[in-house]
């Protein structure tokens, strides 16, 4: 049994180092709390409904979300609008249909099946849009980065004057968290930007953690039903190894030798 | 193979094991008989048969539904982790199953360094295990390529570039390897493919690595040879069965809290970008299992070479039988192999964290003194220690230890003050 806890210690070890490992890459980012955090983390429905509300008020205009159904809004897990604001939220958008009989393409209000409308049609008009950087499509983008939320969250509020000694070029911005500290993308949150339906102040602060929370969302959209699962699969684990530990120490008590 | 005749039962049961003997063979792996010291690093056996199957079953549900194109890939992945119903959990615990599996084979490997297993008569065992272990990397660098993300594009892109070093045919080899001009939607479906075969010659070779074990039977921590079956022994069934799967289960509980609460984390965070030719990763980094060997390729400045000295590494293995030239097994009983292994095990561990790190300056310097002691251990240090190595005495049988309490380090330790 001591040489078993060696193992299980051996493990955790291995655990250990490879998070340190990755933390060792880190600059400091902004914290803050999030709920969705921890062995039972939940996601803040409102946050999620207000960051959907940055989203497309704020960052839509040029990142696309291209994994994402208007059906996802109402889903479980997700900021759970009804379904009757998720159809009127679809159809608040034109999408591009089509073709039909005969053989044109059409617009029509959009349905919950559809995806999110693209800001852009392709790459390339989106980089013309932005003098040559593409803002990346944002289904994925907090998995997709090293630091995660964390580094999102401060990239929204890390925009500074760069300090003396940097020239920046024409449309680069300076901020703190982007790595080499250059970003083409203009700082976008000021205060009370947004006017958010549940009479939350809208600080740059209460937007970024909004929008990242329902940016988390939407990178990991089972991501409590994935916490629920974890919780029961490891308890019931845990009870089966201790009722397996006494059979097996009632099996090996017919001999002599220790297990 | 089984060391008593055993005759079923029933009447059907003799005619069918006349013509098939299956009951045979299900009595030869129920009895089987096993030496009662294994310490809990021998249940690493179960738990990487129970890896392989994890991997194959999950494999086929994600083969199901994921499409291996070039353009159609990464969004078939998001379609899994979305809409497939719990294809987050099949997915995840396929891609954290691939390191699951590795830790365990770390461990396994190392279990037979330390305790010599690899020594006669079990170089068969030996040399089958590193062949699974090199198909192992194999089928884990195909798979990585598969969600086609950027670290699965330039990860291709590196290693297949590998083989350009060959002289004269070097480039023809990658081009072919590639069906093209560069890693692109040929390249997919060819390593898509590959990777859907490898598992199952791992299966067979498994088989074999498992039969090949049931010949001499199982080495022990006190590593003597011992008589079968014996007061020595206890029949697989059910000593060693319960025992591997309550280590099994312990194994599962680490595995389900990566899965299920840092399902990422082992990752690269690049893989979520969809792979693009014309933008490289600031660092390409190969996933934190293959890091020891990366190490080594970088730290020689010769590509060529590199390349060698990397297959050298692992191929240096299968030769191990005959470089360590000691007659005591389990190190247990050979107090400077002992210090030279945990050496080892540090060296391993080193040339992984420089194998994450940029190589350049201090990185790049200490790879080089690792990269040198690796082959020091295994080219100067084993062969001179198997001469030259005073070894402690070693026990009769099993028994002997055994009656002081756990076979362990620590008893023997005491046994060896106590001869004094």
């Amino acid at each position: 049994m001591k040489n078993f806890f060696k193992i299980f210690s051996f493990i955790i070890l291995f655990s250990g180092l490879s998070l340190s490992i990755q933390a060792a890459e880190k600059i400091e980012y902004l914290k803050t709390d999030w709920s969705f955090k921890g062995l039972f983390g939940k996601f803040d429905r409102a946050a999620l409904q207000r960051g959907y509300q940055v989203y497309t008020e704020v960052c839509s205009s040029c990142h696309s979300m291209k994994y994402l159904s208007y059906r996802n809004l109402a889903e479980k897990g997700g900021p759970e609008f009804s379904i009757e604001q998720a159809k009127a939220i679809a159809a608040s958008f034109e999408v591009k249909d089509g073709p039909n009989s005969d053989g044109d393409m059409f617009t029509r209000p959009g349905r919950l099946s559809d995806k999110f409308v693209m800001p852009y049609d392709n790459v390339q008009a989106a980089q013309a849009a932005n003098g040559g950087a593409y803002p990346p499509d944002m289904s994925v983008l907090v998995k997709a980065r090293g630091g995660g939320v964390d580094y999102i969250y401060s990239l929204l509020q890390g925009y500074e004057d760069p300090p003396a000694g940097v020239t920046l070029d024409d449309g680069v911005y300076y901020n703190k968290y982007m790595y080499g500290n250059k970003i083409k993308m203009a700082n976008q949150l000021s205060d009370g930007l947004v006017e958010y339906s549940d009479g939350t102040t809208a600080s740059v602060e209460q937007m970024s953690k909004d929008v990242t929370t329902f940016l988390m969302w939407s990178a990991e959209p089972h991501l409590e039903s994935r916490h629920q699962m974890g919780f029961k699969a490891i308890l019931y684990l845990i009870i089966l190894t201790i009722l397996v530990y006494f059979s097996m120490k009632r099996i090996w008590s017919r001999i002599e030798t220790e297990v | 193979m089984s060391d008593h005749e055993y005759t079923p039962k029933s009447k059907f049961g003799k005619w069918f094991n006349d013509r098939l003997p299956l009951l045979t063979l299900a009595n030869h792996l129920t009895d089987y008989p096993t030496p009662k010291n294994l310490n809990y690093w021998w249940t690493f056996g179960g738990i990487l048969t129970f890896c392989l199957i994890t991997q194959i079953v999950t494999g086929l549900v994600l083969a199901m539904h994921y499409i291996a194109h070039a353009d159609m890939a990464f969004d078939s992945v998001e379609h899994i982790m979305r809409d497939v119903n719990y294809g987050w959990l099949i997915r995840y615990i396929h891609a954290n199953g691939a390191s699951m599996f590795f830790l365990a084979v770390y461990i396994h490997i190392f279990r037979s360094l330390f305790y010599g297993s690899y020594k006669a008569p079990r170089e068969i065992i030996w040399i089958i295990g590193i062949i699974i272990y090199l198909l192992m990397m194999a089928a884990a660098f195909l798979g990585y390529v598969l969600p086609w993300g950027q670290m699965s594009f330039w990860g291709a892109t590196v290693i297949t570039n590998l083989f350009s070093a060959i002289p004269l045919v070097g480039e023809g080899i990658v081009t072919w390897l590639w069906g093209g001009y560069s890693v692109d939607n040929p390249t997919l479906t060819r390593f898509f493919t590959l990777h859907y075969l490898i598992p199952f010659l791992i299966l067979g070779l498994v088989v074999l690595h498992i039969w090949a074990l049931h010949v001499p039977g199982n080495n022990n921590p006190v590593g003597i040879d011992i008589k079968k079956p014996s007061k020595d022994t206890v029949p697989f069934h059910p000593y060693i069965v319960i025992k591997d799967g309550f280590a099994l289960l312990m194994f599962m509980i680490v595995f389900a809290f990566f899965v299920f609460y840092t399902p990422n984390i082992l990752g690269h965070a690049d893989n979520y970008i969809e792979a693009n030719p014309l933008v490289t990763p600031a660092h390409i980094v190969p996933e934190w299992y293959l890091l020891p060997f990366y190490a080594i390729l970088r730290s020689v400045p010769d590509k060529l070479l590199g390349v060698v000295a990397m297959l050298s590494a692992i191929l240096i293995l299968a030769a191990l039988p005959w470089l360590d030239t000691s007659k005591i097994r389990s190190a247990v009983f050979r107090p400077l192999y002992r210090q030279f292994y945990w050496i080892l095990v540090a060296d391993v561990l080193i040339l992984g964290y420089v194998g994450a790190m940029p190589a350049e300056g201090l990185y790049l310097l200490v790879a080089r003194v690792a990269t040198a002691y690796y082959f020091l251990h295994f080219l100067v240090i084993l062969p001179v220690l198997g001469w030259k190595e005073k070894t402690l005495p070693i026990p009769l049988s099993i028994t002997e230890p055994i009656l002081g309490g756990s076979p362990n380090l620590a008893t023997a330790k005491n046994k060896e003050s106590l001869n004094k």
